[in-house]
């Protein structure tokens, strides 16, 4: 056994780069170790929504409670992180989902977040490229975007600052029961406890856990600002984030600090291959089309994919595994791992220091999924 | 020049024969920068062959088109980042 | 077929040197070949403006040749993904295009390639092909002071070119050194054709300076650019100019092969005796195979397109003359080889990407191309990493990374396919 820390955190994606960074700056002394390089997995292909969601009450909590650490952390941040408080426009169709609109403004004013109801008028002020004819929108003014991969990169700097150490291009192979790791060399490195970070890749480090592959489609343009203003989402959105179906798309569209409009989004389970889906293109972009129709003149400069990390209920797993206590868990952030980084590294560090929690972790505990793996077992 | 085509280049009318490119037209009409880059800074045509990019310029209200690689025709309205 | 589908046997994607013999060759035995080019001439970059020239150059006999074959021409046509096995989705002004196909010829020809200095950025800094051809598509160039630099053949010709046109050449710096260039010239001697032109060329330069072992250290100017400052190792002198074509021989177009699935060798698209790809059904021809220049293009492209209608034997009467072309492209590798002081040229404040203004000295703390990027944003703008990823390969060492659609910039309209609508 060579060296020893108290973590070693696998995987230097947005998520790990967070663990580190409160890991470290708790005092634990930090390994943080990935098969690529910084931000290179499913944060190369995340978003970078800041978002406030309501689908369940534990998503609230832990969206509002990390956004609320982004905008704390917004004035060191570097220019590369792009941080731009865009808000959300949840934009709705028709009756049914202004409706939804009145439901979401209730929940969110209820728990302390400021929301804008647009009527049809509001709407096309707001952003005068959306289709003529909408019912409206919820503006949630206080969201915002960030460019993820330098994201990572801040975070881990963050944690080298504090005396973490990152080393790139080493792959684990096993997270040992016992505490610290075995490389794909054969190499052992020993440590306190170690922590899989590793998105849609988990289950290959912890086989049985619920962690499935979320395919995505991503499309980025060339600079046109001023074409939207907000992070623009259709209503639709959730009905595909939670839809168990093997296929779905939803429009969804960023404008960057850059003045490039990135557009997404779609799901697809059980797709391993990063190649380009012409028919969920074909579909993600239709969609688009019909809430945005001057988006089909922008000049598109590249189409890529990624893969999310999807568990059961939507809620990722961050805590100890059921595989052993020296083995714990940060991963399953399905589509809001950008947003959820910091509360997630900030709950881990808790739970490892013994620290009291702003919000309760239980939800994200993996014994919740006790049943699943034992079966798997 | 055998019929002569006019084009606009921000606003000037400016006279080219058939077959001219339009970043020709931008270049008679004595304005080196295309483009403006991210930093602000003037940029013009580097590879002559439309995968550079450098030459982009707005053609009749279409942004981010390379005007190495479009023939002028008769009123096509072409402005520079300026 | 509405207007936007099409469907051929044979779909030559490049219609330069390579792509319109192999068109030709491919309409001899069958009616059903079209040519798909992104732009509004044929010939491509080498032959441009060839088609305004009274005189029968071979170039113009090529393009006789190829307007009465029978192929179909869709031009103004930027094929931009091969969303599968059979299928080209292309972009026209009028809309996005789907192209299928029984046999692909992919003739994408080079561009030249670039390396950073400081000044390099400057307005009026131009490949010189890049400048030939915008010059034979009415840039003007009669009565400006033209310094030409870089390296590769085109050096030469370009400055030829540019007299005619009423350029006033300054100077020809050619970094390789006298003693490589006089062994080309000795292997010129094996490609008879060459020499002849070379002789021309030669004697339409008198009088102007024509340097070996001597490149460009920087270039100054503040709206555009100025001046340059050249060096051969021991002196450095600088030089006022109105412009400065300044390129290091070509790099290959393999975006759209590689978009294709085909595999690489050493940076070109790797093909076999009857130039076929890795990929069933699918050839390459001509730069994209190796930088040999138009004549072994023109062989190549015959070639593939004899194998794509399964004549084995008429592409087997031109391996003789396809092996003298490999032979003289061996001779430029070796010849323009760039010399270790080109890669050190640029400091760390020099720009290595220019879409999304990324230092080098920004860039060089990363590990690898793909880390760079995702870090940096370099690479990540509209030429899609093609200059700048050259430059890269050169400078750092790094290789680039896989090709994502859009092959080229595209609108966001033109990246769908109506697959119902057939």
């Amino acid at each position: 056994m060579t060296q020893s820390y108290d973590i070693i955190v696998v995987g230097a994606g947005i998520v790990g780069a967070a663990c580190a960074m409160e890991c470290a700056r708790g005092g634990l002394r930090t390994l943080v170790l990935d098969r690529g390089t910084v931000g290179g997995g499913t944060t190369a292909a995340g978003m970078g929504h800041l978002v406030v969601m309501d689908d369940s009450e534990a998503q609230f909590a832990l969206t509002s409670f990390s956004r609320k650490l982004w905008r704390e952390m917004r004035p060191q941040l570097p220019r590369e992180v792009e941080f731009d408080a865009t808000g959300t426009l949840w934009v709705a169709a028709d009756d049914e989902e202004m409706a939804e609109v009145a439901r979401k403004q209730k929940f969110y004013e209820e728990r302390g977040v400021g929301v804008e109801v647009l009527n049809a008028q509001a709407v096309a002020k707001a952003e005068p490229n959306l289709r003529p004819g909408l019912a409206g929108g919820l503006r949630v003014p206080d969201d915002g975007v960030v460019y993820p991969p330098c994201g990572a990169q801040y975070f881990l700097e963050q944690a080298e600052k504090a005396g973490a150490e990152l080393r790139t291009r080493v792959s684990v192979k096993t997270l040992l029961p016992e505490g610290g790791v075995e490389l794909a060399d054969g190499s052992r490195i020993s440590a306190g406890r170690s922590v899989s970070a590793t998105g849609p890749w988990s289950p290959e480090l912890t086989p049985g856990l619920p962690v499935r592959k979320r395919k995505g489609h991503l499309v980025i343009t060339e600079r046109d600002p001023g074409f939207v203003h907000h992070q623009i989402v259709e209503l639709g959105y959730l009905k595909s984030a939670h839809s168990a179906g093997k296929e779905s798309v939803a429009f969804n569209i960023q404008p960057r600090i850059t003045g490039q409009m990135l557009i997404g989004s779609s799901r697809q389970f059980d797709v391993e291959t990063s190649a380009v889906d012409q028919h969920i293109l074909n579909r993600m972009l239709q969609r688009a089309f019909a809430y945005l129709p001057g988006l089909k003149r922008l000049s598109a400069i590249r189409v890529w994919t990624g893969h999310r990390a999807a568990t059961p209920d939507q809620l990722p797993l961050i805590g100890p595994s059921l595989v052993s206590e020296k083995i714990w868990l940060a991963t399953g952030h399905e589509g809001l791992g950008i947003t959820t980084s910091l509360g997630t590294g900030r709950l881990l560090a808790d739970m490892l220091l013994g620290r009291q929690s702003e919000i309760d972790a239980a939800p994200f505990s993996p014994a919740r999924f006790a049943k699943e793996v034992l079966a798997h077992e | 020049m055998s019929n002569p085509i006019t084009v606009q280049v921000n606003g000037k009318a400016v006279s080219v024969s058939p077959g001219t490119i339009v970043a020709a037209a931008v270049a008679i009409n004595g304005t080196s920068g295309f483009r403006k880059s991210v930093l602000g800074k003037f940029r013009g045509p580097l590879c002559g062959m439309g995968i550079c990019m450098e030459c982009r310029v707005t053609i009749n209200g279409q942004k981010h088109c390379r005007s190495c690689q479009i023939l002028c025709e008769p009123g096509m309205e072409i402005r520079t980042d300026e | 077929m509405s207007d936007a589908h099409f469907q051929f046997d044979v779909v030559v994607v490049g219609a330069g040197p390579a792509g319109i013999a192999a068109a030709c060759a491919a309409a001899e035995f069958s009616d059903r070949v079209a040519a798909v080019d992104d732009t509004p001439w044929l010939g491509g970059q080498i032959w441009r403006g060839e088609q305004a020239r009274p005189k029968q150059s071979p170039a113009q006999q090529w393009l006789e040749k190829f307007r009465k074959c029978g192929a179909t021409v869709l031009d103004r046509t930027s094929v931009i993904a091969a969303p599968e096995a059979g299928l080209l989705l292309a972009e026209h002004a009028d809309g996005p295009r789907e192209i299928r196909w029984q046999k692909l010829i992919l003739a994408t020809g080079a561009r030249e390639l670039f390396l950073p200095f400081p000044g390099w950025t400057l307005p009026n800094v131009i490949g010189p092909g890049g400048l030939q051809a915008l010059v034979k598509n009415g840039w003007p160039i009669s009565g400006k002071r033209v310094v030409i630099c870089g390296t590769g053949p085109l050096l030469l010709a370009v400055a030829n070119g540019l007299r005619s046109y009423g350029a006033k050449i300054v100077s020809i710096n050619e970094q390789a050194s006298w003693g490589a260039l006089a062994g080309f010239g000795f292997g010129l001697l094996k490609h008879p054709a060459k020499l002849f032109q070379g002789a021309g060329i030669g004697m339409g330069i008198f009088g102007v300076p024509f340097r070996c072992g001597t490149w460009a250290v920087k270039a100054e100017g503040d709206e555009a650019v100025r001046s340059v400052t050249l060096t051969n190792g021991s002196k450095t002198w600088t030089e006022e100019c109105d412009v400065l074509a300044c390129g290091f021989n070509l790099a290959p177009n393999v975006e759209l092969p590689v978009a294709v699935g085909c595999d690489l060798q050493r940076g070109f698209v790797r093909v076999d005796l009857m130039q076929a790809t890795t990929v069933k059904n699918v050839f390459c021809a001509g730069e994209p195979t190796g930088i040999g220049g138009a004549d072994c293009a023109l062989t190549e492209g015959q070639i593939a397109g004899y194998a794509a209608n399964e004549q084995s034997p008429r592409a087997e009467e031109l391996f003789a003359e396809r092996d003298k072309w490999h032979a003289f492209r061996e001779a430029l590798a070796q010849t323009y080889a760039l010399r270790p002081e080109l890669k050190k040229l640029a400091t760390d404040e020099t720009l290595l990407c220019r879409c999304e203004d990324v230092t080098l000295g920004r860039v060089r703390q990363f590990s690898g191309w793909r880390e760079a990027k995702l870090l940096t944003r370099c690479g990540m703008g509209s030429c899609q990493g093609r200059v700048c990823g050259a430059a890269a390969k050169i400078v750092l060492g790094w290789g680039a990374e896989s090709v994502r659609p859009p092959v080229l910039p595209a609108r966001v309209g033109s990246l769908i396919t109506t697959e119902n609508q057939r």
